[in-house]
């Protein structure tokens, strides 16, 4: 069902841990959903344009939840802002050469801890924020909101 | 290349299949090319099989304390609960339209109830309390004049949990209202007499015992009103047509008869192993939780909830060690679902998260255990360490 690269990333998982004193920090998930990520990134403001200087993740979820985390942190160590918000989830699912289909949330969920972690960054620091981010996290917002509230539904579809 | 850290394997997913016994493969071997003839044949061939048939039979009807004649061999668990249900309820219409089943069944019964409720028919569901033990008192409310079937199951194949079968067989006959039970996972665990039990119908199923894939039963009391759910050639007495798997049914009925021999010892041998298991667990991992009835419980049921885990990661985790189990996660379905028994027990969505099923079986090992207790304090320490929530606490 996973592929070997999942499996790998998944056991031996690279930038797990949490950055004391983060420059930025994003939360996504949801706990009653199974799948729950905090990204946090330090930044190198010596350089121009700045760069992620150090990514870490905590992940609360399965085994596809963990392995993109971890893949998402390696793959935007070192790039500049504008670099990183230009990952995509099918770049994820590329490097992971793939995911079971159930699983793509994960990935998506994993990209938006990282715009999320971003966002973060900037609005503490009063810094621009591009337009396409702010969009970005507006749907974020709306999608933890949709993850809850599809959840009480259910619950209650449950309801004896 | 595979990617795990040992060659060593565990298997302890009993509850989802088991090896088939070497003696069952033996005692199958001959009706697939030697005694091939179709049981409905009148040839020589043909007589031999059925013959075999009957025996099988036999074996079942004595264990269950029925008749030959009410056991209907079918393809698995699935199908029989499948016809228990809309068989029972299409045939009884004319009495009633109500059909009561338990809030934590199968997957297969609570689906064909959910099918017959967009037929007209007026499902309810029958709660449980927190070890997942049916409340009789709410179930005798819910039986009404228009009720015809009830179907609760005789162990829950998630958490264990053993239900007061006897007692509900009991209401339902007072009650005058058909009462089936799906027994597959207890069916060569524990001893079953449908007659002590006042069961109308029960499933059993053949690979959970070690016996082959794709072979089951239902029994149906005499005298009951049932459709047939395939209708072609009329085997099995015009109730379920297909022509006859016997190499399934006899491989099937030689399971059966190997678990009634040792069903007192190993009852006895697996019920330590699990107290075993469960006491460990509990004792070395903070913040882990048994489900289901401490003592109410399947011999061979182990069901844990660990906190600020996933069931999915841990399975894998575990899987890398060797050791196989099995998990019903939210993460793992399509929809976000938790499972349904657990929910059904009252336990939190937010808890519901971390559960892990470890089934044993007639070939776990006390070195086995000592395995799983040794590596799996490790892993859970590893993925609580990976979680948000999970590093004050680990």
């Amino acid at each position: 069902m996973y592929t070997d690269k999942v499996l790998k990333y998944f056991h031996k998982p690279i930038n797990q841990g949490k950055i004391r004193n983060p420059d930025g920090v994003g939360k996504v998930g949801n706990i009653a959903c199974g799948d729950m990520m905090y990204l946090y990134i330090k930044m190198d403001k010596s350089n121009k344009p700045e760069t992620i200087k150090d990514v870490k993740f905590q992940t609360f979820g399965c085994v596809a939840a963990i392995a993109t985390s971890s893949a998402t942190t390696e793959m935007v160590k070192g790039k500049s802002i504008k670099d990183a918000l230009k990952l995509t989830k099918d770049d994820l699912i590329e490097s992971l050469d793939g995911l079971p289909p159930i699983k793509i949330h994960c990935s998506v969920l994993a990209i938006e801890a990282l715009s999320e972690a971003i966002y973060d960054y900037l609005k503490k620091n009063k810094k621009k924020i591009p337009a396409e981010l702010e969009e970005k996290h507006k749907i974020v917002v709306k999608h933890n909101k949709e993850l809850e509230e599809r959840y009480d539904e259910w619950i209650e579809n449950q309801k004896i | 290349m595979s990617t795990k850290k040992t060659n060593k394997k565990v298997y302890l997913d009993y509850a989802a299949t088991t090896p088939v016994d070497k003696a069952v493969v033996k005692a199958m071997l001959p009706y697939f090319n030697v005694k091939y003839g179709n049981s409905a044949s009148i040839h020589t061939m043909g007589v031999d099989s059925n013959k075999a048939v009957l025996n099988s039979r036999d074996i079942f009807s004595e264990y269950l304390n029925c008749q030959s004649n009410e056991i209907y061999f079918t393809s698995s668990a699935t199908e029989s609960n499948n016809w228990a249900l809309k068989g029972v309820a299409f045939a009884n219409k004319g009495k009633g339209n109500r059909i009561i089943v338990s809030a934590i069944e199968h997957d297969c019964v609570l689906n064909s109830a959910k099918w017959l409720s967009k037929q007209g028919f007026d499902v309810v569901y029958a709660p449980v309390d927190k070890n997942g033990i049916i409340n009789l008192i709410k179930l005798k409310k819910l039986i009404t004049k228009n009720t015809i079937l009830v179907s609760i199951m005789h162990s829950n194949n998630e958490i264990g949990t053993l239900e007061p079968i006897k007692e509900v067989g009991k209401l339902c006959k007072e009650k005058g209202v058909l009462f089936h039970t799906d027994a597959a996972q207890s069916v060569g665990k524990l001893p079953i007499d449908v007659n002590e039990m006042n069961v109308d119908l029960l499933t059993a199923s053949s690979h959970k015992i070690y016996g082959p894939k794709g072979s089951a039963l239902l029994y149906i009391r005499n005298g009951t009103n049932i459709e047939p759910l395939l209708h072609g050639g009329g085997h099995e007495s015009g109730k379920r047509s297909s022509t006859v798997n016997v190499p399934a049914i006899v491989g099937f009925a030689k399971a059966l008869e190997i678990c009634v021999s040792e069903m007192k010892q190993e009852s006895i041998r697996q019920s330590k192993l699990r107290d075993k298991t469960i006491k460990n667990i509990l004792k070395k991992i903070p913040n882990s939780y048994l489900n289901g009835h401490a003592v109410e419980r399947l011999p061979n049921n182990v069901n844990i909830r660990f906190d600020f885990i996933e069931g999915e990661a841990l399975m894998m985790e575990l899987d890398n060690h060797g050791i196989e189990v099995s998990t019903v996660s939210a993460c793992s379905s399509p929809k976000l679902e938790s499972s349904h028994v657990l929910l059904a027990c009252g336990i939190e969505k937010k808890e519901a998260q971390g559960t892990i099923r470890i089934s044993l079986g007639r070939y776990t090992t006390e070195n086995e255990i000592t395995y799983l207790l040794e590596v799996l304090p490790k892993v859970v320490k590893k993925l609580r360490a990976m979680s948000p929530m999970g590093l004050k606490n680990s």
